[in-house]
């Protein structure tokens, strides 16, 4: 057994678990955040994609006691209160999930995908990008439409912000 | 996956002494290959021993031509070096070819490497680099270091630190995925300094091998055109569900010129 202790979605939280335990399930189980899913066993679907340290991994391919001292975000941190994240808006405006469970690890993929291109991103990158995510439902369009909207809302409400500065 | 028990090293040394006090222990790097096998219990080690807090092994430094990779730099971090493109522009477009975006942020050469996979992409680059492979005890070169299929001559114990080569004056790598995994079905590494060297992952039924036929007709032209005609033999190539025997000798010549076009551009 291990003693780990962690900040998720700004909440410091520690938890006695075993060595063996993965950062999904200390996540899902002991934290009772369970948008975070497990679509597979072989680290290939992504729809357990977090942040730690500010950056995507796939929480099913890490222990909960390598995770100890980082910041976590899970798809629960992203809405500010009763509004969604421009990602999550997104999807929802462009129609980007089916049922909806790819969505969480779509998002945070999404989410660190358009941090990592602040210049802005196009269809074929976005593409590339997904390699790790797969979806059963929806072949991809609207996915795709939906982090291409998000990332031009983001870059000019950054711009402005820049502009006002 | 079994029991195990989790150790986080600071460094170098203490990793060493904590992996000896296992019964059976292992490194854990980025955990990108061990972790899924552990998961399917192919992998049942006693012990694992972080290496993600080891500073010492992380980094690239890059001294004109004189490039060090350090063991524990994920192939995000290779993918994005600023000094390194510069120098040696392939093996940065090699890791961003890795997998996909989130196992990049985790893997790490230096676990590519220990790991030897016949389909990754990594082996193909130290070989054509002509590195060395520094470890807590001795230097290997490349071609000494990969043996086979997942063999190498680390021995129990011993801590891959970094990695070192001088950049060749052009170098290409092209690499035809494998449609569902995208581990490399073919990849070519070209490098073309004193010497041209061509290897070849991915491909090989033994794992990575340089291709000496297609290194002596670009040594008399480097360019694309003095491949046409040349052929490699199916007899050593890896045959699967994804692709003959056949089908990886030619995807060899292919995505070499395609190397080769991309070291030139
Ligand atoms: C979905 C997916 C797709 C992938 N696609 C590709 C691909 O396209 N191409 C490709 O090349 N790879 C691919 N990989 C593998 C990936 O590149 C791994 O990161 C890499 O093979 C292992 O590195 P790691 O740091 O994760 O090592 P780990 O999994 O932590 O360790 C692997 C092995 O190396 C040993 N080890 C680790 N570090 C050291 C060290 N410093 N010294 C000695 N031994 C050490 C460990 O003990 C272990 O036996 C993929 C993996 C996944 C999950
Ligand atoms: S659950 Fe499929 S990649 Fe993590
Ligand atoms: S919406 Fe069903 S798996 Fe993507």
């Amino acid at each position: 057994m291990s003693e780990v202790s962690m900040v998720v979605n700004g909440r410091k939280v520690s938890g006695s678990v075993e060595d063996r335990t993965l950062l999904v399930h200390f996540l899902r189980d002991n934290l009772g955040l369970t948008g975070t899913h497990v679509g597979c066993d072989t680290s290939q679907c992504g729809s357990c994609v977090i942040h730690v340290d500010g950056k995507a991994v796939k929480a099913c391919t890490m222990l909960a006691a390598q995770a100890s001292g980082s910041t976590i975000t899970t798809i629960e941190g992203l809405a500010d209160g009763a509004s969604l994240h421009v990602v999550q808006e997104a999807f929802k405006e462009h129609h980007g999930l089916q049922c909806g469970f790819c969505t969480p690890g779509m998002i945070m993929a999404a989410v660190d995908m358009i941090n990592r291109h602040p210049g802005g991103l196009d269809e074929a990158t976005v593409r590339a990008e997904l390699d790790g995510n797969i979806c059963r439902c929806t072949g991809y369009h609207n996915i795709v439409k939906a982090i291409l909207a998000a990332s031009k809302k983001i870059k000019s409400s950054s711009a402005r912000k820049k502009k006002a500065a | 996956m079994y029991e195990v028990t989790y150790h986080r090293a600071s460094s170098v040394s203490e990793a060493v002494k904590l992996a000896k006090a296992g019964e059976d222990s292992k490194f854990l790097a980025g955990g990108m290959t061990l972790i899924p096998a552990m998961k399917t219990r192919l992998a049942a080690p006693s012990d694992v021993v972080d290496l993600r807090h080891v500073k010492e092994i992380r980094g690239i430094k890059v001294s004109g031509k004189k490039v060090t990779i350090g063991a524990g730099t994920t192939h995000a971090d290779v993918a994005g070096n600023a000094k390194l493109v510069r120098v040696c522009p392939a093996i940065c477009k090699l890791a961003s070819s890795i997998g996909d975006p989130h196992v990049r942020h985790m893997g790490t050469i230096g676990g590519s490497i220990a790991n030897n996979d016949p389909a990754a992409d990594y082996p193909a680059a130290m070989l054509a680099l002509d590195a060395t492979i520094i470890t807590n005890k001795r230097a290997i070169s490349a071609a000494r270091f990969f043996k086979g299929l997942f063999e190498t001559t680390l021995k129990d114990g011993e801590i891959i630190k970094e990695v070192q080569f001088t950049a060749p004056a052009k170098c290409g790598y092209a690499k035809f995925p494998n449609p569902a995994s995208r581990y490399a079905m073919t990849g070519v590494f070209v490098a073309k300094g004193k010497e041209v060297r061509v290897a070849v992952t991915g491909a090989g039924d033994d794992g990575v091998f340089r291709a000496k036929a297609l290194e002596k007709a670009l040594e008399r032209k480097f360019d694309a055109s003095a491949l046409d005609g040349v052929s490699v033999s199916a007899s050593n190539m890896m045959s699967d569900i994804h692709a003959s025997a056949e089908y990886r000798a030619n995807l060899v010549v292919v995505m070499a010129k395609r190397a080769v076009a991309a070291a030139n551009a």
